[in-house]
């Protein structure tokens, strides 16, 4: 196992992911990135089979059109960590800025603090194989899940007594589905959104991802793997049908 | 796009220019080279009873006698001076940045309860409307804004930023969409004792616009902040309204959110956005506001730009990214951001 260290400080992003690339081209399989302040575009459009350690805070769009590869930030995410992203994962040992999960078509996120406004904004899906994952482990702020047209959202609420506090979740949502630990709030749900039981059926479906986020952030799923979860799914697949055009 | 950054010491501990210029220029990527600028409190201590007058002249000649010929009708001229300025390879010199250390008579101005800030705003006005080559882009007292068109390390550069030692400091780097990058228009924006960094658009610029234009205020920079800080010298300064109602009249909560407030609350909510109407704030804006008692930063109320907060002891900052406040600060404590609408507020304590 070959592992490659660099050290980014005072670093551009662009000779930062050249040599990211290189490395991998070589036969990287552990990437580690040392003082990382604030640089974008990290692993974007990377293919392969790669760990990259990215020790400090990263800037935006991490992992973007990313297909494969695991990044594992230890710090913050500036916005839209996983954004159209491909395949791979991300684990993020902090907190995560607006967009997370943008248009995200694959793979996995993990947060595991907290994420901004509109996470999972246009997360997209096809059929099941391919269906990416976002997981937050604290709270998110308004439009969780905006125009979400598939995938999984599950915000666990670890330490917090309001998961989701801010309005308009799945606002204009028509496919995927959001979980959210507890009780969400009718006035929350944003156009197109309702909330459908959540059973031991859900509870079956996120059980894997829950592990897993406990996994990478050791903690102990016990007391997550319940029933107390609120599941928010589209109210149509076409929540804006007649909104702009008349049929 | 625009990256922006504030930042304040609570107990008026000084800090010169270089690391806000060094946390701005991480943000290149939120600009275009079209323009940036910095302001600083505290930086004119031999001056402090004079209001700062910042002026972009395009000659020294016609335009300046103009300006000088106003300034003695109005007032005392203490000092005056070319602001010192060093050449960068990237940035071309378009005009000629002078100050002047100015005493305002104050028995000038009938009825008003702040008649030297209204003779100040009134030279201001006059000036950037109706002598063609003055542009006065900073006014107010023991407090100047530097800009310039040009990336921010150039700008700062050019100024020497790291000369000047101030207890707030603001820092923008424009990436202009709708108007022309120029001198004039790089933040920050300053009337008074306001100055304002924003990244944005604010489209509801037309009816602000009239309100402001109808309270006394000319739009001369062709540009929407303009109004952000003609808006808080109106509400803040003449109407006396504190920071957090000012944003709540500019970014006031959504009228289903102000149906499930508390009664009093519900009132007094009610009353600001009928009051405030046309001084609501529409369109995507994460704005950083600074006088010398402090700063307030907030975003629009469905928050379309980022904000970042950050604090160490006495210093309070305001960012659109994490990084650039690690780079003023690697030690910076109690990152989070905060929710849409809400102001957030750093006053001075001593």
């Amino acid at each position: 196992m070959k592992k490659v260290e660099i050290d980014a400080k005072g670093m551009h992003y662009t000779p930062l992911n050249k040599m990211i690339r290189e490395a991998v081209k070589n036969g990287a399989k552990e990437i580690i990135l040392d003082n990382v302040i604030g640089q974008r575009f990290i692993a974007d459009g990377l293919k392969g089979d790669v760990t990259i350690r990215i020790n400090g805070v990263a800037g935006g769009d991490l992992g973007m059109f990313m297909n494969g590869p695991t990044c594992i930030v230890n710090g913050n995410c500036d916005h839209a960590p996983g954004n159209t992203m491909d395949g791979g994962t991300i684990v993020i040992h902090g907190s995560a800025g607006d967009a997370v999960a943008h248009s995200m078509r694959g793979g996995k996120l993990f947060v595991e603090k907290n994420i901004g406004y509109r996470g999972g904004i246009h997360m997209k899906q096809y059929e099941e194989d391919r269906r990416p994952a976002l997981v937050v482990g604290g709270a998110s702020h308004a439009f969780l899940g905006e125009y979400m047209a598939g995938g999984l959202i599950i915000v666990l609420g670890i330490g917090q007594e309001n998961p989701v506090m801010d309005r308009g979740i799945g606002s204009g949502i028509h496919g995927g589905m959001i979980v959210i630990r507890g009780e969400v709030k009718d006035e929350l749900l944003g156009v197109g959104a309702r909330k459908m039981e959540f059973g031991e059926k859900e509870l079956e479906m996120i059980t894997p991802y829950v592990e897993e986020f406990c996994k990478h952030f050791d903690t102990e799923p016990s007391g997550l793997l319940d029933t107390n979860y609120t599941c928010i799914v589209p109210a149509s697949t076409r929540p804006f049908a007649g909104k702009y055009t008349w049929e | 796009m625009c990256g922006i950054i504030g930042v304040i010491d609570r107990k008026r501990a000084l800090m010169d220019g270089s690391s806000i210029r060094d946390a701005l220029s991480l943000m290149n990527e939120r600009g275009s080279g079209e323009g940036a600028g910095y302001a600083a409190y505290g930086i004119y201590p031999d001056f402090q009873d004079c209001y700062a007058i910042h002026v972009f002249f395009d000659n020294l000649v016609e335009p300046k006698s103009r300006v000088d010929h106003m300034l003695h009708k109005w007032g005392r001229i203490v000092h005056q001076e070319a602001i010192p300025t060093y050449e960068q390879d990237g940035l071309k010199r378009s005009h000629i940045p002078w100050r002047y250390f100015f005493k305002p008579y104050s028995d000038l101005m009938a009825g008003s309860t702040t008649p030297e800030d209204d003779v100040m705003k009134y030279i201001v006005m006059e000036t950037n409307s109706n002598i063609q080559g003055a542009l006065i882009f900073s006014s107010g007292k023991n407090m100047g804004v530097f800009k310039a068109s040009g990336w921010p390390e150039d700008v700062a550069n050019f100024y020497r930023i790291e000369d000047y030692k101030g207890y707030i400091w603001l820092a923008h780097n424009r990436y202009p969409t709708n108007t022309p990058g120029w001198w004039g228009g790089a933040h920050p924006f300053n009337l008074l004792d306001w100055a304002v960094v924003h990244n944005g658009e604010i489209t509801s610029y037309g009816t602000n616009r009239r309100y402001v234009e109808s309270n006394g205020y000319t739009c001369s920079m062709f540009t929407d902040t303009e109004v952000v800080a003609y808006l808080f010298d109106l509400l803040g300064r003449r109407h006396g309204l504190p920071e957090d109602v000012v944003v709540k009249a500019l970014a006031p909560p959504f009228w289903d959110e102000i149906d499930n407030m508390p009664e009093k609350e519900q009132e007094l909510n009610h009353a600001i956005r009928l009051t405030y109407g046309p001084a609501l704030m529409n369109g995507p804006f994460a704005i950083v506001v600074a006088t010398h008692e402090g700063i307030v930063g907030f975003t629009d109320r469905i928050k379309l730009r980022p904000l970042v907060i950050g604090e160490n002891e006495d210093r309070l900052y305001i960012s659109s990214e994490e990084a650039a406040i690690r780079v003023m600060d690697p030690e910076v404590q109690n990152i989070h951001m905060p929710r849409a609408g809400e102001p957030v507020i750093g006053r001075v304590i001593v």
